[in-house]
């Protein structure tokens, strides 16, 4: 192993910075158009009949300012910080990688902009025309220049498993981008796919799911699998299972796509086999959770005092709870029931909320000290006030989906002797009011959630450097 | 002979599988036990060198490493 110490090598942590304090402000952005759209399902009146203020507009911009401007400047963030940490060097390509920063950020507020204004390919998580999708593919490209160029130059023998789920995020984002992005431009903001019919929606849907898989699985998998460990002060349960994990993972994730196809015109033998391998991804992805938690085996004390810890640990269980429910619903006779229902709606957001924003949220609380030379954050209090409205948001919200998205595929399905319909679509609509409702009361608890975060986040930052103690937990 | 498209499909079906195994065989073998738990705690090393260049009383906790 490397000789060097913490001291002598030169960490390129300005990109790692700049993705970090962005994190958070999407964070908050994301979840508050999120927020808004709730708001207008219950009082449309919200939409103050302006075209770039309709539910069709902003639901887009919602998506993808929590997938691509949250989550992703959270993996940058993480990634760039990881593995220069375990490769014990700088990250490779200098000025490359401050342009990954820039060029994501003009990603995001091109999106901002065209979104509202109805521009779009009409692909779901890659509405997005095409000169966007150009600059994505490039910024993407740099990305992958910094993260395996930096690998290359590492100064230690083994590449830690973190730096595996990332680069696999990673190349397998590229490949899907690129290849659900193929389209004939007709105008500078109009392009048609050059995919048809069926085969276009399962293009759109190869991409679809593992845009779960590899960008808000995998990627976030490499995030579990270091601050996990460095924030328990113990070493992942078991890392031999960690490799396993992440073959069967990769291995399984890209075929399961057909899931979002069901009963239509994707022939059958196509529905089948998204509807096994949806089914096997179950193994990988319970092994990869009791990895996770596992590691705190014999000092779950821990999470008694640690609200860090608990953000990290409570993500795995909403993990391990979205990829049993992934997987059932991914069974036809289920999916019968369950699709296009808010059930959905909900087992999306108990990933998005509970696996994806709670891992992040848990990394970004141990990186922001670090990054910004303190002990630890400016208020421990404030973030187990965040937790605990983060984790109410999250129930309140699932379980009124659950509900909602259950009476509503039985409102759907029910039918009278004479066989016709027992109820209209818009009886249906009226009964999921009261849980609309709800779902906005859990959505405003999270960001309020994340403004706390903020105001944390930017002491921390405007405090005299080593000011902030680290208290003695234990 | 010409194979079928079919059978090619199951030979890299089995390919796999066997690839698959092999990985499995070789993550859980003995003779590498002691790489992967080194792999596993070597992320708290720089920090162990920090507290020793602090001059810290640096315990490391450790796990069993199933």
């Amino acid at each position: 192993m490397s000789q060097s110490n913490a001291s002598s090598v030169d960490y390129n942590f300005d990109v790692v910075r700049q993705f970090t304090v962005m994190t958070v402000i999407w964070g908050i952005f994301g979840t508050l158009v999120g927020v808004l759209i709730a708001a207008q399902l219950i009082w449309p009146a919200l939409n103050f009949e302006t075209p770039w203020l309709t539910y069709s507009r902003l639901r887009p911009l919602h998506t993808n300012a929590v997938i691509f401007a949250f989550g992703t400047s959270a993996l940058f963030a993480s990634s760039y910080y990881v593995v220069q940490r375990t490769c014990k060097t700088t990250l490779f390509g200098g000025k490359l990688a401050s342009f990954t920063f820039w060029g994501w950020q003009a990603v995001i507020v091109l999106a901002a902009i065209t979104l509202p204004m109805g521009y779009t390919s009409s692909k779901e998580y890659a509405e997005l025309e095409w000169p966007i999708d150009i600059l994505i593919a490039v910024v993407w490209i740099s990305y992958a220049i910094v993260f395996f160029g930096t690998l290359v130059k590492r100064k230690t023998s083994h590449i830690y498993v973190a730096n595996w789920f990332f680069g696999g995020f990673i190349l397998t984002v590229a490949v899907l981008h690129i290849g659900n992005s193929m389209v004939i431009p007709v105008s500078m903001m109009k392009s048609y796919s050059i995919y048809s019919g069926a085969i276009d929606a399962m293009m759109q849907w190869w991409y679809g799911h593992n845009a779960v898989g590899f960008l808000l699985t995998a990627g976030f998998l490499g995030m579990m699998y270091y601050f996990v460990p460095k924030q328990a002060e113990r070493p992942v349960y078991s890392y031999r299972l960690s490799i396993v994990h992440f073959w069967a993972l990769v291995s399984l994730y890209i075929w399961a796509g057909p899931h979002h196809l069901h009963y239509t015109a994707l022939p059958d033998w196509a529905q089948s086999v998204g509807m096994v391998m949806s089914i096997v991804l179950f193994l990988p992805s319970w092994g990869g959770m009791i990895n996770g938690i596992m590691t705190l085996s014999g000092a779950w004390h821990k999470l008694r005092h640690d609200p860090i810890l608990r953000f990290l640990i409570v993500s795995l269980s909403f993990y391990g709870m979205s990829t049993f429910e992934g997987p059932m619903m991914a069974i036809k006779s289920v999916n019968a029931l369950s699709h296009y229902t808010d059930w959905t709606i909900g087992h999306v957001h108990s990933g998005a909320l509970g696996w994806v924003a709670m891992v992040s949220i848990g990394a970004m609380y141990h990186l922001i000290p670090v990054l910004f030379n303190q002990g630890r954050m400016y208020s421990i209090r404030l973030i187990n006030v965040h937790f605990w409205l983060h984790t109410s948001g999250i129930v309140l919200y699932i379980v009124a989906m659950w509900i909602s998205g259950v009476m509503q595929g039985l409102m759907w399905r029910a039918v009278n002797t004479d066989g016709t319909l027992t109820y209209s679509f818009v009886e249906s609509l009226t009964a999921s009011y009261p849980f609309y409702f709800i779902r906005f009361v859990g959505g405003v608890l999270v960001v309020a959630g994340f403004l706390l975060m903020a105001y944390n986040m930017f002491k921390t930052i405007y405090a005299k450097d080593n000011s902030l103690k680290p208290v003695a937990i234990d | 002979m010409m194979m079928d498209y079919g059978t090619l499909r199951g030979l890299i079906a089995l390919l796999i599988l066997a690839l698959f195994i092999i990985i499995v065989v070789w993550s859980y073998s003995k003779k590498r036990k002691s790489a992967f738990d080194e792999a596993a705690n070597s992320i708290f090393e720089e920090d162990k060198e920090q507290t020793e260049l602090n001059d810290v009383n640096g315990k490391q906790e450790t796990n069993k490493n199933v």
